[in-house]
């Protein structure tokens, strides 16, 4: 080591630290490249959607907003999204006030109520729920679900049917409705709901837990007032994450529902359509103008979701601990 | 308390004999469960009701109403509401449960009889639709090739992207990017497909292929594999980089010797689950792949088979009992692929998790 001349093991150093200095560039512009990928990706499907839909707009023969019809390769272009909006609204809210209220009660039976012993293990089945591809909930929904919903959809219409929005017009039809459509998504966003919300109710200060059964609090007491309020937020963005998903179900939705253009606001009756399942219906005989047409309600949707989602995390970003970013 | 009652104990000693309320005992909720169940089937049996649905929506009714009426009674309100909410939890756990078990079983049932050999091994080529015989696998070669390709594009991009966030991401640039990987988890898969089909197939002009269905699904992916894969590099203590930046190692070699090494398995694990997500996609696949009943080894030209696709396809297009058959063999076939996927991802993950580093 120190028998070689000194300049040739300054070289050495220079070189290897320039080499390194190179690599390193090289490295970090490769990872951030990537990540800006990542945005030109978000940018172009915001920009490619929104260029095309402009497309077919600007030639819309009514207003795309409160349009029923769905006939963009007429020979006179007529096409909106009242009935899609409609449909997919509705459905994501009657799945969002089953799965919710079920999401919640499944996350403290995990983290507040089961043995051990039951809860490790239903964890994992609730998580490998969510693993279940779609398209085998709608042909579990269409072939099982629906003929076990007649005898639910009768009973409703005859006890429910006075709130008007459960009276069934059509007597003696299958329940291809959005209501059927709304428990069979509730089926599908319990996973991701459960996920986040059981995250966040262990991360509740075992402190305060112990704080309010110190003071005599039953169990239920103690979650309402200690673990509830702590994870309001998280409850909030795991429900909204689970509205997004709901909203933009394609497949599921299109081998239960039985679709119509009629905006029928009794959610028994058959009809309706939601924006994605619309897509993936007509996609396949549309013109050219259609499929642009098609896209339009494409960024409909897309934007929905993105505020949603964005909404979900920016309320979890508060709460950085628990993002659910592994559910 | 314990002080209030001795105090009143010499004054008013009748009152305050026991110190506990009368308790209902530990096997009331099991029973009022049995009792409950027992009285919804005899009701729904009873009144004729078609579908088990309302017999067990009956019987979670009345196990609710019982059991709070009863600890009403005996235990007093606080307790009853307690006892009422634990209800409610377990009545929550029955509910998930339930369609659990029908869709496991209803597809085991249904799909187990038509899976064989000659189903695993053969094409629809020259198969009549709506007759029975047929089999899926120019589906499975399809659905293999595509999630191989999703996933030889979007692995590495979001790998990288992981890399970036956690060990350069510093400035503001760190935060778009962070907040917008969260809201492209969200991206409904037919957007993605809507996307793809504008760009590729329209604007560039290229046909249906198995590629650019793996275009969409490697989109659905990207995000999912930067989610988790930067978890599971935060979990790689900073002792090894620090170590490692002591030895005089540059950065760039410390990723790739040090943390990556490190994280390979929570990793491994994160891009399995994304595989098992993107191969049951539908909507995309649908729009881009198009769908042939011959069997279609290259991704890159003419039209491809899906497992997703053929379900879709038999349910929605031929749509009679044959139809129906093949589509459950070839939803059991999807289920056990990404259910195997799971499995083997988290058992990775158990194997070798970096442990938390502080």
């Amino acid at each position: 080591m120190t028998s070689s001349p000194p300049a040739e093991s300054e070289g050495r150093v220079r070189r290897s630290r320039s080499d390194s200095r190179r690599g390193d560039s090289i490295f970090f512009n490769l990872s951030r490249g990537s990540g800006i990928l990542l945005l030109v990706i978000m940018a172009a499907i915001a920009g490619f959607l929104a260029y095309r839909s402009w497309l077919a707009i600007s030639k819309d023969q009514a207003n795309f907003l409160t349009t029923f019809e769905w006939t963009p390769d007429a020979a006179k272009p007529v096409f909106g999204i009242a009935v899609l909006a409609f449909g997919t609204v509705v459905s994501a809210v009657i799945a969002m006030a089953i799965a919710v209220p079920v999401a919640i009660g499944i996350a403290l039976f995990i983290s507040h109520y089961a043995p051990r012993r039951i809860a490790q293990p239903f964890a994992y089945l609730v998580d490998l729920l969510a693993a279940v591809p779609s398209i085998v909930y709608g042909l579990w929904g269409a072939l099982f679900l629906v003929p076990h919903m007649a005898g639910l959809t009768a009973w409703m219409d005859q006890y429910l049917g006075w709130t008007f929005v459960f009276k069934q017009t059509q007597l003696g039809v299958t329940p291809r409705n959005l209501f059927t459509v709304g428990v069979l998504l509730a089926i599908m966003i319990l996973p991701i709901i459960t996920a986040v919300t059981r995250e966040v109710f262990r991360q509740v200060p075992r402190a305060h837990e112990e704080a309010a059964l110190a003071l005599g609090a039953t169990r239920w007491e103690m979650i309402r007032t200690a673990v509830l309020p702590f994870g309001r937020p998280g409850i909030i963005s795991a429900s909204m994450l689970g509205l997004g998903r709901a909203l933009g179900e394609t497949i599921a939705v299109a081998t239960v529902l039985s679709t119509s253009s009629v905006l029928s606001l009794h959610v028994l009756d058959l009809g309706g359509g939601t924006f994605a399942q619309n897509i993936a219906l007509k996609f396949g005989e549309a013109m050219p103008f259609g499929r642009d047409a098609l896209m339009a309600s494409g960024l409909v949707l897309f934007v929905i979701t993105l505020l949603v989602n964005g909404a979900a995390r920016l309320i979890i970003a508060r709460r950085k601990e628990y993002s659910g970013a592994n559910a | 308390m314990s002080a209030v009652t001795t105090a009143d104990a010499p004054i008013v000693p009748q009152l305050r004999q026991n110190l506990t309320t009368a308790r209902l005992p530990k096997w009331a909720p099991a029973g009022v469960a049995v009792l409950s169940v027992a009285l919804g089937c005899a009701i729904g049996a009873g009144a004729g009701l078609a579908s088990h649905i309302q017999w067990g929506l009956i019987a979670g009714l009345l196990f609710l109403a019982i059991s709070y009426g009863l600890s009403a009674w005996v235990e007093g309100r606080r307790q009853a509401k307690d006892r009422f909410a634990t209800s409610l939890v377990w009545v929550a756990f029955v509910i998930a449960v339930v369609p659990l078990i029908s869709l496991t079983v209803y597809t085991v049932q249904q799909g187990a009889g038509v899976v064989d050999g000659n189903f695993l091994s053969h094409s629809m080529r020259n198969v009549i639709q709506s007759g029975p015989g047929g089999g899926i696998y120019h589906a499975l070669i399809g659905t293999l090739e595509q999630v191989g390709l999703a996933t030889a594009m979007a692995a590495p991009v979001g790998l990288m992207t992981a890399v970036y966030l956690v060990e350069y991401g510093r400035g503001r640039l760190a935060k778009v990017v962070t907040f917008f990987v969260d809201v492209m988890t969200g991206i409904p898969s037919i957007v993605a497909g809507l996307f793809v089909l504008s760009v590729w197939n329209i604007l560039l002009g290229f046909a249906f292929s198995g590629f650019s269905g793996s275009l969409a699904l490697a989109i659905l992916m990207m995000p999912v594999v930067v989610r988790s894969t930067e978890e599971m590099l935060k979990l790689v203590p900073n002792e090894l980089r620090e170590a490692s930046y002591a030895l005089g190692v540059p950065k760039w070699k410390t990723i790739l010797r040090i943390v990556l090494p490190t994280a390979i398995g929570g990793i491994t694990t994160g891009v399995m689950l994304a595989v098992a997500r993107i191969a049951g996609e539908t909507a995309p696949v649908l729009m881009l792949v198009f769908g042939a009943d011959a069997i279609n080894t290259d991704p890159f030209n003419g039209p491809q088979q899906s497992l997703p696709l053929f379900i879709w396809q038999q349910y929605a297009s031929v749509n009679n009992s044959f139809g129906y058959a093949r589509a459950w063999g070839a939803a059991l076939v999807l289920i056990a692929f990404v259910m195997g996927l799971n499995l083997i991802a988290r058992g990775i993950a158990r194997w070798r998790s970096p442990k938390a580093g502080h």
